[in-house]
């Protein structure tokens, strides 16, 4: 795959439309490497001209800043803001809502002004436009699809449309779990739990949600934040599902129909 | 001329102890630290009648949001019932409204029946529900003792506001029906009209002129301590609901406030060119976060101030109903416990709640030796995801999250702990840059 990074650009004195920020998830976590491939490759069909900062990308500090660690958190996201501003950075696109969160919301306060889509939203609107065509959705015909809000993404954003609309662009048939939308039931992950053991309780959050899903009858859980991904993963294999189950990113349903 | 004196005297006093009592509300509220409100009033305003006013977010469930909707409408109306009360107290006249309103008199005392009518039926209901019948949200550790018997007193004194209301209007209908001089002609009302002939219609006159009195007295006295009990219950809310809602943040949830001392000695340590700032090693060690109610912000005492204890957030939270500790509702009544304490000391004047003796006792001189950390373990301050869901929850915008947060500020930037798992993250964002140290490029998965 080729992917160019912003330094890359610079060198031949052009801008791309779009950064991609991949994330550390995205970056490291195998699991994660996939769905981040998935959406490059959506991109370069598009045939939008994305970068990546690669090395020069920093955690955006999310996980720090909600540990309580507002130097940490201060630190990289001041550096990541001063590489953003040198690149010149305007507009910006994560498939992770953390990262998306904290750019959009948090970085304007330390001097960091950008215009920040998920990924969610970027294929939406790719679909609407049309640059992204949609060729084999017959293989979603029949098959239950349930989708998981991210609180990053829904709660935190209000984004709940986008990604249901990108869903309905697939011929399967969506079906909601109990809570969703604004009363969607965490992941368990948020607020740097994922590196972090549950505190003591009668059972694990990401089993709970993953219980939920299951309760759906879906054979599709669909996600957009990788953090989401590794818990219910985690989840449905604990109850030994995972032959029947399959939990994706959205950019990985729509890349297997481009 | 003896009745319009004492009822002065009554009524007078009474507001001006409830007045002193809110004052001193406000006041303690106002132990937490500034927080200046930004954003356009326009939104302030329609967030405040949409979810205060129009009570939005109640009706989230249908049927607590319907009875709750009749109390709340038959207690507001009822509020014009008690201007003419007012009114005939201190001129010591008889339905004042009466003679000159005509039907429409008729109307509006009927209609605030209607509504009383449908408030004693919810409230009923009400009193089902939280002791009959098992609501888990109702439960939970943070609801024994004193909570409960809040929430049960204040449904039984709307019972008997109820019953004086009707005593007063129904025992009225019949001394009319009888043709008492004093009780001009009212017409009849919606529900005392059949009530009040059928329960008091075999009543001696004399009889029914001290029930009527009872009733009317018996409302007035009601309304009168209610509101002197607000300020040390969860019932404060029919007030706080209003400028909390007023007040809550517009920023986007998932936004947490910056700190811009931190930042600004972060900027200055990454500029090779900032002046050392020498000033500040004397003074002592800034505090970051909140491990009292001294570093969270009045929008946070405020809130805990407007809590009913309704349990939509701990309902809500991944964490609470996975059986962790943590319970959003019991974070915000801690936070308000907290806050009575630490103004019950202040006003003491006790010299060992003093942190420099020499110094006059004050909020900037202060230390009982307790913390918020008193009320509120770690164990329950890491259980937190940050989901917002407790935020989501809330029916008049507190923000339990904040608090939360707060404390964890705390205990990473000023006490220097924190779960030791997070010791590695930390490590890895500071040395690697990275959430997770793999020792790997960034752009490993460009090639795979």
């Amino acid at each position: 795959m080729t992917v160019k990074t912003m330094a890359t650009y610079a060198a031949e004195d052009k801008k791309p439309e779009i950064l991609f920020w991949v994330g550390c998830a995205g970056s490291f976590d195998d699991r994660a490497q996939k769905v981040t491939r998935a959406f490059a490759e959506i991109l370069n069909k598009a045939g939008i001209e994305f970068a990546i900062l690669g090395d020069e990308e920093a955690c955006t500090g999310d996980p720090a800043r909600r540990a309580g660690n507002e130097f940490l958190y201060q630190m990289v996201a001041l550096q990541n803001i001063e590489v953003l501003n040198m690149y010149e950075v305007q507009k910006i696109v994560t498939a992770c809502p953390h990262c998306f969160n904290t750019i959009k919301n948090e970085y304007p306060k330390l001097g960091g002004n950008y215009e920040v889509v998920h990924h969610t939203q970027l294929l939406q609107q790719l679909i609407d436009n049309g640059r992204i065509k949609l060729t084999d959705t017959d293989s979603f015909k029949g098959r239950r699809i349930t989708y998981h809000d991210s609180c990053y993404l829904g709660r935190a954003n209000g984004i709940y449309e986008a990604p249901r609309s990108v869903l309905e662009s697939l011929d399967g048939q969506l079906v909601e779990m109990k809570r969703s939308k604004r009363n969607g039931l965490c992941c368990g992950a948020g607020g740097a739990q994922m590196w972090k053991e549950d505190e003591p309780g009668d059972k694990r959050i990401n089993m709970e949600r993953a219980d939920e899903a299951l309760a759906t009858g879906a054979s599709i859980v669909a996600v957009n934040c990788p953090f989401c991904l590794t818990m219910l993963t985690d989840g449905v294999t604990a109850r030994e599902k995972q032959e029947d189950v399959m939990v994706l990113d959205l950019s990985e349903l729509i890349i297997q129909q481009m | 001329m003896l009745s319009t004196i004492i009822f002065i005297i009554i009524a007078g006093g009474a507001l001006a102890y409830a007045g002193y009592q809110f004052n001193l509300v406000r006041q303690n509220i106002l132990l937490a630290s500034d927080e200046a409100i930004e954003g356009p009033s326009g939104e302030r305003w329609k967030n405040m009648l949409l979810v205060a006013f129009g009570q939005k977010k109640m009706f989230k469930k249908i049927i607590p949001a319907v009875l709750h909707f009749i109390l709340y409408a038959a207690f507001v109306i009822t509020q014009i019932e008690l201007i003419e009360i007012f009114i005939d107290g201190v001129l010591h006249k008889h339905r004042f409204f009466a003679s000159s309103l005509g039907g429409f008199y008729t109307f509006m005392i009927s209609f605030i029946e209607v509504l009383s009518l449908l408030a004693f039926v919810a409230t009923v209901i009400f009193l089902v529900r939280r002791n009959a019948l098992y609501i888990p949200r109702f439960s939970g550790p943070e609801m024994r003792g004193w909570p409960k018997l809040d929430a049960n007193l204040i449904l039984i004194f709307e019972l008997i506001l109820l019953v004086c209301i009707f005593t007063m209007n129904g025992t009225d209908i019949v001394l009319q029906n009888r043709g008492e001089a004093y009780y001009p002609a009212t017409g009849s009302f919606a529900v005392s009209g059949w009530l009040g002939p059928l329960v008091f219609g075999n009543f001696s006159t004399a009889t029914l002129v001290v029930l009527e009195r009872i009733g009317w007295w018996g409302h007035l006295l009601m309304v009168l301590w209610f509101l002197n009990y607000l300020p040390s219950s969860k019932h404060l809310h029919i007030l706080l609901a209003f400028p909390n809602t007023y007040f809550s943040r517009l920023e986007p949830k998932g936004e947490m406030d910056n700190m811009p001392a931190i930042m600004k000695e972060v900027k200055s340590m990454m500029d090779p060119d900032a002046p050392m700032d020498e000033a500040d090693m004397s003074e002592e060690l800034p505090e970051f976060g909140a491990n009292d109610i001294f570093g969270l912000n009045w929008l946070d005492t405020l809130g805990a101030y407007s809590c009913t204890q309704c349990g939509r957030c701990t309902e809500q939270c991944p964490a609470n109903i996975t059986g962790k500790k943590l319970s959003p509702r019991k974070i915000v009544m801690d936070v308000r416990t907290r806050t009575e304490e630490v103004a019950r000391n202040i006003r003491s004047g006790n010299e060992e709640f003093c942190k420099d003796p020499a110094q006059p006792l004050s909020k900037d001189n202060y230390d009982d030796g307790k913390t918020l950390w008193d009320y509120i373990s770690k164990e329950e301050i890491h259980a937190c995801t940050t989901c917002n869901a407790c935020v989501e929850a809330c029916p008049v915008l507190i923000n339990p999250l904040r608090p939360i947060l707060a404390m964890r500020r705390h205990e990473i930037l000023t006490e220097s702990a924190g779960p030791a798992d997070w010791l590695p993250l930390f490590n890895s964002i500071e040395n690697a840059q990275a959430a997770w140290s793999m020792g790997k490029s960034r752009k490993e998965w460009v090639d795979q």
